[in-house]
C-alpha cells in the first residue's frame, strides 16, 4: 500500500493547515486589497445546488472535504467559508498546496458553479452552545 | 616412519573423512562438528539418545567390519532393504519409546527465566514440542498459550501487547510459511522500534524431517527472509546455545533502539530426549543501560535551548512509552515554558500546541521523520519541498536511530542537516538536559519564559476553542463524523480508567479532544499499512486487561478485512475491548491518489472507486464479529444513535467481553 507520510505526521499536518489557512486568509486579503467585497456569492453564476451535490461526491470532492464540506486530515472546510466564486474557481483550478489541480477537462466551470451552490446551501452549524457534550 | 603419501595414510585419511561425512548425517551440528572435530563434545550432544553417540573409535570398528562386507559384495542394496538407524534400546533390547525430559522443556526453563507472561501463536508442526512443553511441563502459565488464526495477527498482537505493558511476549510462528505470514508486522515491529520476541520453529536436521512437509517448511537459513527488518537472529544448534541465545536476543531487542528479533527453535532439539543429568548454564538477563548524550553536547544543547526566543519540542512516539518519559517531558517543557507536540505529551497540559509555530530551535526527541516535521513537499507533478521553519532555526536531534541503521528499507526517511545530533535515547539524556538548562536560567530569563509560557497558554485555549466549534460543522452529519464520534466517546470514557490503543488518521479527533496523560492511553502506534491494525488492538487490550482498563479500537474497515480471524481470539481468550468501526466503505486514501493521478493527467476523475471501493455489497461488520462471539450492532449511520449503543456497548466490555459496533462514517 501506498502512504501519504505528510498526512501521518501531526506537526506535519500542523504545517499543512497552517498553509492552507494562510492561502486561504491570503485570498481574502487580496481582495480586501483590490477593493473586492466579501460576498459569498460574489460574481456567482447561478448554480444547481442539487447536480453540485451529485458532482461533489462523484468528482470525490468528499474524500478530502468531507460529505457536508466540513474539513477533515487532509482537506479544508468548505461550507461557510466566504471565499468568491473566482477564488475557489481559481483555487480549484491552480491550488497553492497539496489539492490536485482540477482543469476544465476534468470539471467544467458550470459543474464548479453547481458545487459552488451545493456549498453555499449547507446550513449552518448549530451554536457550539446548544450541543451538551460540546460544553462539558 | 610414515610418510604423507603412503597407503597408510591414505586410508587413515579416507576413514577419518567416511567418519565426518557419517557424523553430519547422524547430527544436526554439522558445522559445529566439523569445527570441533575431536574436540570433546558438550553435555547436550551426549543427551542425543534417539540415535546412540557414535565416536571416532567405535566408527572404526564399524567402517572396518563394513569395509570388509562391501569389498566382499559390492552391490548396491536396494532401498527398501536398507535397515533403518539404530534405536535406542533398553538393557533388555527392548526399543525406547518415551522420555519425560525433552530438549524443549528445557527451552522453557530458559524462557520462564525471561518472564514473558504470554506466547501467542497459531499451529506448526515444526514447533509442536515448544508447544506441548509450553502447555503442559510448563503448566500452561507464564507463559500462557494464546491461540491465534493467522501468524500475522500473532506478531502484531506482541506489537500491541508491548506498546501498553512495555515488554514483549513471545510470538511464535512456524520457521517458513509462518514466517512468511508474519514478515509484515515483524516489518511493521521494526518500524515502530517494537522489540517483538519471534520464535520460529525449523527442522535443520534432514535425519529429522519426515517426508513431505517437513522438508517443504524446513529451510537451511530459515530468518533470512526477515533478517532486513529485525535486529538479530539466531539458530541454536544445541541447548546450552539456545539458552545463551535466548537471552542474549532479549537483551538486543530490548536495549535502544528497541527492535524485532528471531530465534530458531531448531525441532530436532526441541524434541530429542534431554540427558537427566546433564546440567545446561541459563545466563542471567542483565539489560543494558540506555546511551546517554555526550556532557558536553549536552551542554550546547541546553544553551541554546535556553537562549532561544520561541523553542518547540517534538516528541517521537517512543519517547513517551513510559510514564518517566512523559513526566520529563513535562518537566523540561515547564522548565523552558516551551511548547511541545506530538507524541503523547499531556494533551491539556497548556504547552500542548499541535502547530509547530514560528520555532527558532526545535528540539526533536527520537522523531521517525525529523525531515517531514519541519518541511512539507508539495505532491504535485513536479515535487516542492517548502520548509515549514525560518531560515537559521536551529535544530536539534536526540536519537538513538543515529547509533543504528539498516539499508535496504527506507523507514529512515530523508536526511535532515541538524546543527547539533546526540546519538542517544531521549529519556535517559533529558534528565542531564534539565539539569543543565536550569544552571544556566538567570532570573531575567526566568521572567521571559514566564510570558512566552502564557502565550503559549493561550495559543493552547484557542486551539481548544476551535476543536469545538469545527466538531459543531459536522455534528448532525451522517455518515457519522469523526468529531461526533470523538465527543460521543469521551462523554462516556471521561471518568473511566481508558486506552486508546492503536493510532492513526481515524484517531485524530479523539486525539484533539480527549484529556491524554498516561502513556497507556496512547501508544502512538500507527500502523503505516493495512492489515494489522486489528490484532495490534487486540494484543494491546490482552496487556490492558488484567488492569481492568477499557480499551477502545476505532477501527478501518479495510484493515479489519485483511485479519478479522483476531475477533475469535478475543473472544475466546476473554479479552474485553470496544471497537468502533471506521466503515467508509472504501480504501479512502488509495482513492484519493487515483483521484490525484486522474486530475493531474486531465482524466476521468470519477473512476476512483475501480479497485478502492469496499461497497457492493456493503460488507456487514456487525455480523462478523456477531461470528466470531462478539457482542455487535450496526450499521449505524444516524449520529443520535450512537451515544446510546456506545452506552450498551461499554456496558458489555465492562463485563468482560469484547464488543464492536458498526458505524458509518465520513471518509477521513
Amino acid at each position: 500500500m501506498n502512504h501519504d507520510l505528510r498526512n501521518r505526521r501531526l506537526v506535519g499536518m500542523g504545517i499543512w493547515a497552517f498553509v492552507v489557512a494562510t492561502v486561504f486568509l491570503g485570498c481574502s486579503a487580496a481582495r480586501v486589497e483590490s477593493g473586492q467585497q466579501a460576498s459569498p456569492t460574489e460574481a456567482a453564476p447561478s448554480g444547481d445546488a442539487e447536480n453540485g451535490k451529485a458532482i461533489f461526491k462523484k468528482d470525490g470532492c468528499y474524500e478530502c472535504h468531507g460529505y457536508g464540506g466540513q474539513g477533515g486530515v487532509t482537506g479544508a472546510r468548505l461550507s461557510a467559508n466566504p471565499i468568491s466564486f473566482a477564488a475557489f474557481v481559481q483555487y480549484v483550478r491552480a491550488p497553492k498546496n497539496q489539492m490536485p489541480p482540477y482543469t476544465a477537462k476534468v470539471i467544467s466551470d458550470k459543474e464548479l458553479a453547481d458545487i459552488y451552490a451545493f456549498l453555499h446551501s449547507l446550513p449552518k452549524p448549530p451554536d457550539v452552545k446548544s450541543i451538551p457534550i460540546l460544553n462539558e | 616412519m610414515f610418510s604423507r603419501g603412503d597407503p597408510q595414510w591414505v586410508l587413515r585419511d579416507l576413514i577419518d573423512y567416511v567418519f565426518v561425512v557419517w557424523r553430519c548425517f547422524l547430527s544436526a551440528e554439522n558445522a559445529k562438528i566439523i569445527q570441533s572435530w575431536g574436540a570433546r563434545r558438550d553435555e547436550t550432544t551426549v543427551a542425543r539418545t534417539k540415535k546412540p553417540p557414535v565416536d571416532r573409535r567405535d566408527f572404526l570398528k564399524l567402517a572396518a567390519s563394513g569395509a570388509t562386507t562391501l569389498m566382499a559384495s559390492p552391490q548396491v542394496v536396494p532401498a527398501e532393504q536398507r535397515a533403518t538407524e539404530p534405536a535406542a534400546t533398553t538393557s533388555n533390547g527392548a526399543e525406547v519409546m518415551t522420555t519425560d525430559r525433552a530438549g524443549s522443556d528445557f527451552m522453557v526453563d530458559v524462557l520462564k527465566t525471561l518472564n514473558f507472561e504470554y506466547v501467542v501463536a497459531s499451529p506448526g508442526s515444526d514447533f509442536r514440542g515448544l508447544q506441548e512443553s509450553f502447555i503442559n511441563y510448563g503448566g500452561n502459565k507464564s507463559p500462557e498459550w494464546i491461540t491465534c488464526l493467522h501468524e500475522e495477527s500473532s506478531v502484531a498482537m506482541a506489537e500491541g501487547y508491548f506498546s501498553i505493558e512495555g515488554r514483549p511476549l513471545i510470538a511464535m510462528v512456524s520457521g517458513t510459511v509462518g514466517l512468511q505470514h508474519a514478515a509484515l508486522p515483524i516489518f511493521l515491529a521494526f518500524q515502530d522500534r517494537n522489540p517483538v520476541y519471534v520464535i520460529a520453529g525449523n527442522i535443520l536436521d534432514v535425519e529429522e524431517r519426515r517426508p513431505g512437509a517437513d522438508w517443504m517448511h524446513a529451510a537451511q537459513d530459515v530468518a533470512a527472509i526477515v533478517r532486513e527488518f529485525t535486529k538479530w537472529d539466531d539458530l541454536p544448534v544445541s541447548l546450552g546455545h539456545f539458552a545463551e541465545s535466548a537471552v542474549r536476543a532479549y537483551k538486543i531487542a530490548m536495549t535502544p533502539p528497541r527492535m524485532p528479533v528471531v530465534l530458531v527453535a531448531d525441532g530436532g532439539l526441541q524434541e530429542r530426549p534431554m540427558d537427566p543429568g546433564a546440567k545446561v548454564h541459563i545466563p542471567k538477563l542483565t539489560l543494558a543501560a540506555a546511551p546517554r548524550g555526550d556532557s558536553g553536547a549536552v551542554q550546547e544543547a541546553a544553551r541554546m535551548l535556553v537562549a532561544a526566543e520561541y523553542p518547540v519540542i517534538c516528541v517521537g512516539k517512543t519517547v513517551t512509552r513510559t510514564a518517566e518519559g512523559i513526566k520529563l517531558l513535562v518537566d523540561l517543557a515547564e522548565l523552558l515554558q516551551a511548547q511541545v507536540t506530538g507524541a503523547n505529551f499531556p494533551s491539556r497540559h497548556p504547552l500542548s500546541v499541535r502547530a509547530l509555530g514560528n520555532p527558532d530551535v526545535v528540539l526533536g526527541l527520537e522523531l521517525d521523520d525529523f525531515f517531514g516535521t519541519v518541511n512539507s513537499v508539495r505532491d504535485q507533478l513536479h515535487k516542492t519541498t517548502t520548509s515549514g521553519v525560518r531560515p537559521g532555526t536551529k535544530l536539534i536531534s536526540v536519537t538513538p536511530m543515529d547509533l543504528y541503521l539498516k539499508s535496504n528499507y527506507q523507514d529512515f526517511q530523508r536526511y535532515q542537516e541538524v546543527d547539533l545530533a546526540l546519538a542517544a535515547d531521549a529519556v535517559a539524556t533529558v534528565p542531564s538536559l534539565i539539569e543543565a538548562c536550569k544552571r544556566l536560567i538567570t532570573p531575567d530569563r526566568r521572567i521571559f519564559f514566564r510570558d512566552r509560557g502564557a502565550k503559549i497558554a493561550a495559543a493552547h485555549q484557542a486551539e481548544w476553542q476551535r476543536t469545538r466549534e469545527e466538531a459543531a460543522y459536522s455534528w448532525d452529519l451522517s455518515p457519522i463524523s469523526h468529531a461526533r464520534i470523538a465527543y460521543e466517546l469521551w462523554d462516556q470514557i471521561r471518568n473511566k480508567d481508558w486506552s486508546l490503543v492503536v493510532g492513526g488518521d481515524e484517531n485524530e479527533w479523539s486525539r484533539r479532544v480527549w484529556n491524554f496523560d498516561k502513556p497507556y492511553q496512547y501508544t502512538g502506534f500507527n500502523v503505516e499499512s493495512v492489515a494489522c491494525k486489528a490484532p495490534v488492538a487486540v494484543g494491546a487490550a490482552l496487556a490492558n486487561r488484567k488492569y481492568g482498563r477499557l480499551s477502545i479500537n476505532i477501527q478501518k474497515d479495510g484493515d479489519l478485512m485483511y485479519a478479522n480471524g483476531v475477533l475469535w481470539t478475543a473472544a475466546h481468550h476473554r479479552i474485553p475491548m470496544l471497537t468502533i468501526m471506521h466503515n467508509n466503505r472504501a480504501y479512502q486514501q488509495e482513492m484519493m491518489h487515483l483521484q490525484r493521478m486522474s486530475t493531474r493527467r486531465n482524466r476521468d476523475v470519477t473512476t476512483a472507486h475501480i479497485g478502492t471501493a469496499i461497497d457492493d455489497p456493503n460488507i456487514d461488520y456487525a455480523k462478523i464479529a456477531q461470528g466470531m462471539g462478539w457482542y455487535a450492532e450496526g450499521p449505524i449511520a444516524d449520529p443520535k444513535e450512537v451515544g446510546p449503543a456506545l452506552k450498551r456497548a461499554i456496558a458489555v466490555v465492562e463485563r468482560g467481553e469484547p464488543a464492536l459496533l458498526d458505524t458509518v462514517m465520513q471518509p477521513r
